[in-house]
C-alpha cells in the first residue's frame, strides 16, 4: 500500500488499483456527510479533481493519484457517507482504476514514511 | 498576531481534549473527542454543556434604563416584567441590524447578552445613547455557560431544585455549586435548557459539577452551529447583519405591537421609518429556510437561481450545513419576496452545477421549550 501527500492510499488488487482516504484524513475531516464519485469508465489524469467529499466542517476534493480509467466506484459510501469515518482503509474505498502509467507510484510514500509525514 | 483571549474554562477544554479554534478573538472549542455529529445528537437526546463565555454580558443601571434602551431597539423593553428575558436587536438608521441580543429585567438593573464580535461596538452604542443617566458596564468577571437538551432541567435541578420551576425566558438568581449564578431558561439550540452567568472563578467548578452528570457531554461550536440552524435561528454576521432589516430577516415576531404603527410607543428607534414602512408594505427580499433536494450540502455563499439554466443570481445562502437530526442538508438564505413561498423550487450553484433546493418552513426541527 502506498500513500500520497493528499492523504490518499493506493492498493493493488488483481491488476487494478484501489484508492481511498487515510484514517488521518478522515479524522481531520470529521463526520463525512456527502460523497460524490466519478462515473465508471471515466478517463482520468493524475491530480485531476474527481471526487468531492463533504464533512460537517467543509468540502474537499479527492484527486486521481495516477493516470488511467475508473473501472468501479463504491456506491456504498455514497449511500452511507459515515462509512468513510468508520472504515476508511477497508470497506470505505472510493474507486478502482486501471492504471496507464505506474511511474508516480515510486514517488508515493510507504506506511512508515506516511506516518512520519503526518507527524 | 494578536493574542487570543481565553475563557475561564480554557484549561478544562484542553483537559477534555477539545480542538480549539479562533472565534471572535477568543480561543474556543469547536469540538470535543465525540465529534460534531455525535455532540449534536447527544444534545438533542440528553444534555450538552456549552462554554459561551466569549459573549458580552452588559449591565445597565439607572431609573430609566428600560425606557432609554427602547431608543436603541424596536422591542418592548418597558413592558418586560421583572424576572423575564426577551430577544431583541439593535438597529441602525437604515433599519439594518447592528447586533442581536437577549435582555432581561433583573429588578434594579437590566442584563444584556450580546454577540462576542459585536460587544465592544454595542458598549459604545449603549454608552453614547444612555450615559450619563444610565450606567453601562461590560462585565469582565463572569463566565457564561449554556446547558441544553431534554435532560438539561433534570441535570441542573440536581444542583438546585429551584431551576425546575422556571419557564421559558424566566431569569432567576440561584446558588449553583456554591456560587451566585444568574440563570435564564433559554438557549440557542431549539431545546429546553438554561444559560448560566457564573463568576469566573467559580465557572470551572460548576462546569465540572455538570459534566459529572452522566447525561451531560461538553459540546463545541461546531454542533452549536448545526443545532441553531436546525432550530432556524440566525447567526449574526451571516444570516443577519447591518445591511439586513428585521422584516427582510423574518424577525418581525420580535417587534412587539406597542412599538409598531398605532402602538403607544410607536417607532422612536434607529431606522424606524424603514422598519415600520416594511412592516406595512413588506420587504423586497426575505430570509427563508432552504431544503436542498439532493444530499450535497449548500453552504454559505452558494448563489441561488430561479431556473436551472441562465439568468442572474436571485439570492444567496447565508448558512448551510448537514442537519444531523434532520438527516439531510439544510440552509437559510435570502430570496426575492415573490420567490419566498414555501415549496418554491430554486437552484443553488454548487461547484458549477445548479442543484434543486426548495423553500422550506423554519425551524427544520421543532422547538422543545418549556413554555
Amino acid at each position: 500500500m502506498k500513500f500520497t501527500e493528499e492523504h490518499e492510499w493506493i492498493r493493488e488488487e488483481d491488476g487494478v488499483y484501489v484508492v481511498g482516504i487515510t484514517e488521518h484524513a478522515s479524522e481531520q475531516l470529521g463526520d463525512v456527510v456527502f460523497v460524490e464519485l466519478p462515473e465508471e469508465g471515466m478517463e482520468v489524469t493524475k491530480d485531476e479533481d474527481i471526487c468531492v467529499i463533504e464533512s460537517v466542517k467543509a468540502a474537499s476534493d479527492i484527486l486521481a493519484p495516477l493516470d488511467g480509467e475508473i473501472v468501479e466506484v463504491n456506491q456504498a459510501i455514497v449511500d452511507d457517507p459515515g462509512k468513510v469515518n468508520e472504515d476508511p482503509l477497508g470497506d470505505a474505498w472510493f474507486f478502482k482504476m486501471k492504471v496507464t502509467d505506474l511511474s508516480p507510484m515510486d514517488d508515493y510514500m510507504d506506511e512508515a514514511a506516511y506516518k512520519k509525514f503526518i507527524g | 498576531m494578536v493574542e487570543l483571549q481565553h475563557t475561564p474554562l480554557f484549561e478544562l477544554h484542553g483537559e477534555l481534549g477539545a480542538k480549539m479554534v479562533e472565534f471572535a478573538g477568543y480561543s474556543m472549542p469547536v469540538q470535543y473527542p465525540l465529534g460534531v455529529m455525535k455532540e449534536h445528537l447527544h444534545c438533542r437526546a440528553e444534555a450538552g454543556l456549552f462554554d459561551v463565555s466569549h459573549m458580552g454580558q452588559v449591565v445597565l443601571r439607572g431609573a430609566d434604563a428600560a425606557a432609554r434602551l427602547e431608543s436603541l431597539l424596536p422591542q418592548d423593553v418597558i413592558g418586560l416584567k421583572e424576572g423575564r428575558q426577551r430577544y431583541g436587536f439593535f438597529t441602525n438608521d437604515d433599519g439594518g441590524i447592528e447586533d442581536d441580543l437577549m435582555f432581561a429585567n433583573r429588578g434594579d438593573h437590566m442584563l444584556l447578552v450580546v454577540n462576542a464580535a459585536c460587544k465592544d461596538a454595542d458598549v459604545q452604542r449603549l454608552k453614547a445613547g444612555l450615559e450619563p443617566d444610565v450606567s453601562v458596564e461590560l462585565l469582565v468577571d463572569r463566565a457564561l455557560l449554556a446547558l441544553q437538551g431534554p435532560e438539561a432541567a433534570a441535570a441542573l435541578a440536581a444542583l438546585n431544585p429551584e431551576v425546575a420551576e422556571m419557564r421559558f425566558m424566566d431569569v432567576l438568581t440561584v446558588d449553583l455549586a456554591g456560587a451566585e449564578c444568574w440563570v435564564s431558561r433559554s438557549g440557542y439550540t431549539g431545546e429546553d435548557g438554561y444559560e448560566i452567568s457564573v463568576p469566573s472563578e467559580a465557572a470551572e467548578v460548576l462546569a465540572r459539577a455538570l459534566l459529572s452528570d452522566e447525561r451531560v457531554e461538553p459540546i463545541g461550536l461546531g454542533a452549536r452551529d448545526s443545532l441553531r440552524l436546525e432550530a432556524g435561528l440566525c447567526l449574526y454576521g451571516h444570516d443577519i447583519d447591518d445591511a439586513t432589516t428585521p422584516v427582510e430577516a423574518a424577525l418581525t415576531w420580535g417587534i412587539q405591537k406597542v412599538r409598531r404603527a398605532g402602538g403607544d410607543r410607536e417607532g422612536n428607534f434607529p431606522g424606524a421609518p424603514v422598519v415600520l414602512g416594511e412592516l406595512a408594505k413588506g420587504a423586497a427580499r426575505k430570509r427563508v429556510g432552504l431544503a436542498p433536494e439532493g444530499r450535497a450540502p449548500m453552504r454559505e455563499g452558494v448563489e441561488l437561481f430561479a431556473s436551472e439554466e441562465g439568468g442572474e443570481a436571485v439570492g444567496r445562502v447565508t448558512s448551510g450545513a448537514f442537519g444531523p437530526t434532520l438527516g439531510r442538508p439544510m440552509a437559510m438564505g435570502y430570496v426575492p419576496a415573490d420567490l419566498s413561498a414555501e415549496g418554491t423550487t430554486l437552484y443553488g450553484d454548487v461547484r458549477g452545477k445548479r442543484l434543486p433546493v426548495t423553500v422550506a418552513k423554519l425551524p427544520f426541527v421543532a422547538a422543545n421549550f418549556k413554555r
